[in-house]
Parts: C-alpha cells; sequence; structure tokens
C-alpha cells in the first residue's frame, strides 16, 4: 500500500522464509566470513569462466534457499533477480536453469533491495504465494566490464573499492516463520556530477541519504526506530560523506547504528587491496541474507532497514564523460514480535 | 538556447558543486609523493635489470651496443608476461605505480593480460580481438609521435 510519496507499508506482513548467501575466497578471510553459508576457495568455482562462475554461485544459493525449507522451484511463482553483467545474463541464465516464472531487474548494486521490495510487494498484494529475489557479482567479471583485465597492473586510488564475489537469494512468503518485510522505499535518481568511476562511494552517497530521508519523512518515524541502518556499498569513502550530509541536513541518524556492508564485509586494515571497501551487488545481499539475517534470528536486532545503493553507468557512459547517476532503495526487515 | 545546449554538458548546478567540495573535503587524496618514490624505486630496478641484460649480451653473446637492444628487450617481455600468466604483476603494479607500467614491461602486461582475459570468447574474436585493447592506443600514438619526431629530424637535417 502506498505511503508518503515513493514508499509502500506492507500491512499483510510477508515473511522471508529462507535465504542463502554464497561467497568467494577474500570475503571467508572477511570478519563475517562465519555466517555465510557456502563459501569457495577457488574464484573459478570449478567452472571455466568468470561468467560462468558467477552465474553458480547465484544457482547455487537458490538452490540452497529452497532446499532450507523443503520447498521444491515448483512452488515458487517468481523469481526476481538482476546483477552487473550486461544484459544481466547472471540472473537469466540462472532463471533457465530454475525454470521458474522470472522478472529480470537491473539497479546495478541497489538490485538486492529493488528485487527484494518488489517479492515483498508481489506476496504482500496477492499476486504471489513464494516468490524469490536473488541477485549476484564477481570480483573478476566486473573488472573485465567495467575496468581493465584481471591481470593488468594498473594502480588504484584509495577512494576504489573492491566487488564482492557471491550471491545472495531470499524466498519472500504469504505466510511461514521468519522476520517479516514492513515496509520498503524506492529511491529517485540521484546524480550530483561525480564522474570517476574509481570513486564509487561519493557518487552513490547523496542518493542513500535521499532515500533514507524519504523513508523517515514518508512513514512519520524517527531513526531510533530501527536497531540498525545499513546502507549497501558506500565503503569508507561514501560511509563518511553521508554521515556529513546527515550532520549538514540536521538528521538525527545518530538515534540508531548507521553502518555501510562494504564496512563489514571486508577487514579493512588487514585486507588493504580491498581500499574504500566492498562494492558490487553481492554485498549488501550476503551481509543481509547471510549476517544481517542471523543477527535477527537470533534477537540480537530486531528492526532493521537495509539501504542498497546502486551506480547506474556503464563503460560507455564513463568513457563519454557523461556523471554517474545513483539510485538506492531501502526495505525494512522486522522480527515479528517487533513489527507495529 | 545555443550556448545553453553547448554548456549543458558541463554544466555543474549550485548544489552539485557544493556537494563535490564536500565530498572533495572526504576523500583520501592519492599519495602522490609516494607514489612518486614507489615509481622511481620500482621504474629504476626494471631499467637497471635492462641494463645489466644489455652489458651480458655485450660481454658474453658477441652483441654490439646497437644490437643488444633486442634481446635485452624481448627478454623483459618474457618476464613481464610470465609474471604476468602467474598473476603477479598487477600486484607489483599496485605498489609500483607508473614504474612498472612505463616501461616495456607495462607494454608487455597490457598486450598479456587483455589476452588471458578474453581467452574463453575464442582464439580469434576473444584472444586476438582484445589483445590490442590497451597497447592499441600506445601503438597508434607512438607511430603518431614517431612521425611527427621524425618529419623534425628530417627538415633540421636539411637546414643543417
Amino acid at each position: 500500500m502506498l505511503q508518503g510519496h515513493q514508499s509502500w507499508r506492507f500491512d499483510q506482513q510477508p515473511v522471508i522464509l529462507s535465504a542463502a548467501s554464497v561467497v568467494g575466497p577474500d570475503e571467508c578471510e572477511g570478519p563475517i566470513a562465519e555466517d555465510f553459508d557456502i563459501g569457495h576457495g577457488d574464484l573459478m568455482v570449478g567452472q571455466k569462466s568468470w561468467e560462468q562462475a558467477e552465474k553458480k554461485l547465484l544457482e547455487e544459493a537458490a538452490t540452497l534457499a529452497l532446499e532450507r525449507v523443503h520447498l521444491s522451484k515448483e512452488n515458487i511463482q517468481f523469481f526476481i533477480g538482476g546483477d552487473l553483467m550486461n544484459q544481466i545474463i547472471s540472473s537469466g541464465f540462472t532463471a533457465r536453469t530454475l525454470g521458474i516464472p522470472y522478472f529480470g531487474v537491473f539497479g546495478a548494486c541497489s538490485t538486492s533491495m529493488e528485487s527484494l521490495a518488489l517479492a515483498a510487494q508481489f506476496v504482500n498484494s496477492g499476486s504471489a504465494k513464494y516468490a524469490m529475489a536473488g541477485t549476484c557479482s564477481h570480483n573478476c567479471t566486473s573488472e573485465k566490464q567495467f575496468r581493465y583485465p584481471t591481470e593488468y597492473g594498473s594502480q588504484k586510488p584509495p577512494t576504489a573499492q573492491y566487488t564482492v564475489t557471491g550471491a545472495g537469494v531470499a524466498i519472500v512468503a504469504a505466510e511461514g516463520d521468519g522476520p517479516v518485510i514492513t515496509r520498503a522505499t524506492i529511491g529517485r535518481v540521484i546524480d550530483m556530477g561525480i564522474t570517476d568511476p574509481f570513486n564509487m562511494g561519493a557518487a552513490m552517497a547523496p542518493a542513500a541519504v535521499d532515500t533514507i530521508q524519504a523513508h523517515f519523512r514518508d512513514f512519520r518515524i524517527e531513526p531510533g526506530y530501527y536497531d540498525l541502518i545499513v546502507t549497501g556499498d558506500l565503503g569508507r569513502v561514501g560511509y563518511d560523506i553521508a554521515n556529513a550530509l546527515f550532520d549538514k541536513h540536521n538528521f538525527p541518524i545518530t538515534q540508531t547504528n548507521y553502518y555501510d556492508c562494504g564496512l563489514m564485509i571486508y577487514d579493512l586494515n588487514k585486507q588493504t587491496f580491498v581500499n574504500s571497501g566492498g562494492s558490487g551487488c553481492a554485498c549488501s545481499a550476503t551481509v543481509t541474507y547471510g549476517h544481517l539475517l542471523k543477527r535477527l534470528k537470533k534477537g540480537d536486532l530486531n528492526r532493521i532497514l537495509v539501504v542498497a545503493t546502486g551506480a547506474l553507468f556503464s563503460p560507455i557512459s564513463f568513457q563519454q564523460g557523461e556523471s554517474i547517476p545513483c539510485i538506492a532503495h531501502a526495505v525494512a526487515i522486522e522480527n515479528r514480535g517487533s513489527a507495529s | 538556447m545555443r550556448e545553453f545546449t553547448k554548456s549543458k554538458q558541463k554544466k555543474v548546478t549550485a548544489v552539485q558543486l557544493e556537494y563535490q567540495t564536500l565530498a572533495k573535503s572526504l576523500e583520501p587524496p592519492r599519495p602522490v609523493l609516494r607514489n612518486c618514490y614507489r615509481a622511481f624505486i620500482a621504474g629504476g630496478a626494471i631499467c637497471f635489470l635492462g641494463e645489466a641484460l644489455m652489458k651480458m649480451f655485450q660481454t658474453y653473446f658477441g652483441f654490439t651496443e646497437q644490437t643488444a637492444g633486442n634481446p635485452t628487450v624481448a627478454v623483459l617481455i618474457l618476464l613481464s608476461a610470465i609474471l604476468t600468466s602467474l598473476g603477479v604483476y598487477d600486484k607489483l603494479a599496485q605498489w609500483a605505480g607508473a614504474g612498472s607500467a612505463v616501461p616495456v614491461t607495462g607494454f608487455a602486461n597490457s598486450l598479456c593480460s587483455a589476452a588471458i582475459e578474453h581467452k574463453r570468447e575464442g582464439l580469434v574474436l576473444g584472444t586476438g580481438g582484445n589483445m590490442f585493447k590497451l597497447a592499441g592506443s600506445v601503438i597508434v600514438f607512438g607511430t603518431v609521435a614517431a612521425f611527427a619526431v621524425g618529419m623534425i629530424h628530417w627538415i633540421i637535417g636539411i637546414k643543417g
């Protein structure tokens, strides 16, 4: 149900029945490695190419999410997926394997929450009993498509980020056990004229701040309502800028804990090659579906707001000197008892 | 109106400008001094190796000062290709920066890395078609620059 200008309130309280996260070798070295369901030591995941490896990660996450709740793919009405590859091939190919009616979406790294918000909306409106939302990214496929060949020796600046290798899938259902999705805010595209693709944090921070402020305006609640607010992949640079923007707008973010998935997935002091932090579709997806849902289950957290951020540019657009338009989508996940 | 369309692409609004100033103040700057120092060490080391190879070819293999350049470059290219294939060169480059990019080893790395990267797309369209993706511009502008320098040399040569 529409709430305010750009938000949905889910009165039927769709449930995240099951979720799964799969990651690569560098994420297994990170501080939250134990929360991921499958960790691969090999970037190729036993496949012949990195593109196949990325697809395999998503397939594994989808299969595991189904197995966990003893559902078969025939039970799922719709699969909503997206990724960073040209023509979102990883999701399309995974949908081919799954054989579930499929919606391909693209929101760059915001795809995780874009697909989850849509899945929740489908279930809430009665359009589906079970909907699956999933996304994936791979460090090497992203390097290949957006930057230089992976073995090319180019020096990265300290503002650069490191694409997470992994996949995250959630199954949203009308009823069952699990945390419920209560709200979502769909972001506007914000472009502050940043043109440097090695500085995505600075490009995306204003979009995250805009969506967060819109969320609290639309629902007329205070940030303190949530135990934790996380942004998707702003990294160290974008996180600092977002905090500065909240401060500048007199937005009371300090009422709650605010953090960023790109800072949680790696140990920035030890894994210095990640520079400013993690990025990619899988960054917010694996941290949310792996780490955060487990903390909700433990009761360590009760109400969280995940704000996945995405940069809607292509290698051609930045070579032509265009700035980087960015977007952020917010989804609120709560333990059933605490939902109001 | 024409003025507007012309300047549209570069036009930055006051809000964007204000934001960019704020963002700039919070971004860690590129460590330029450290990069220069490391580039000097790494670039110097590669050139020292080249010089040593050249002396070796002259002393032990009977090459002259003019001809020793060819086998030297071949060895450096081979070394760079091996290090690229082993996945070492890009890690070295993150430390060395321009120091490993400017010498001939950097050129070999750009060719080799692109060739490996696109191997899966086939020998012709993948490796062949993409090998010069990065090195192509070096060759094009290298040739153009060589032509310009050659012309200058020719003109001065006539006058002198």
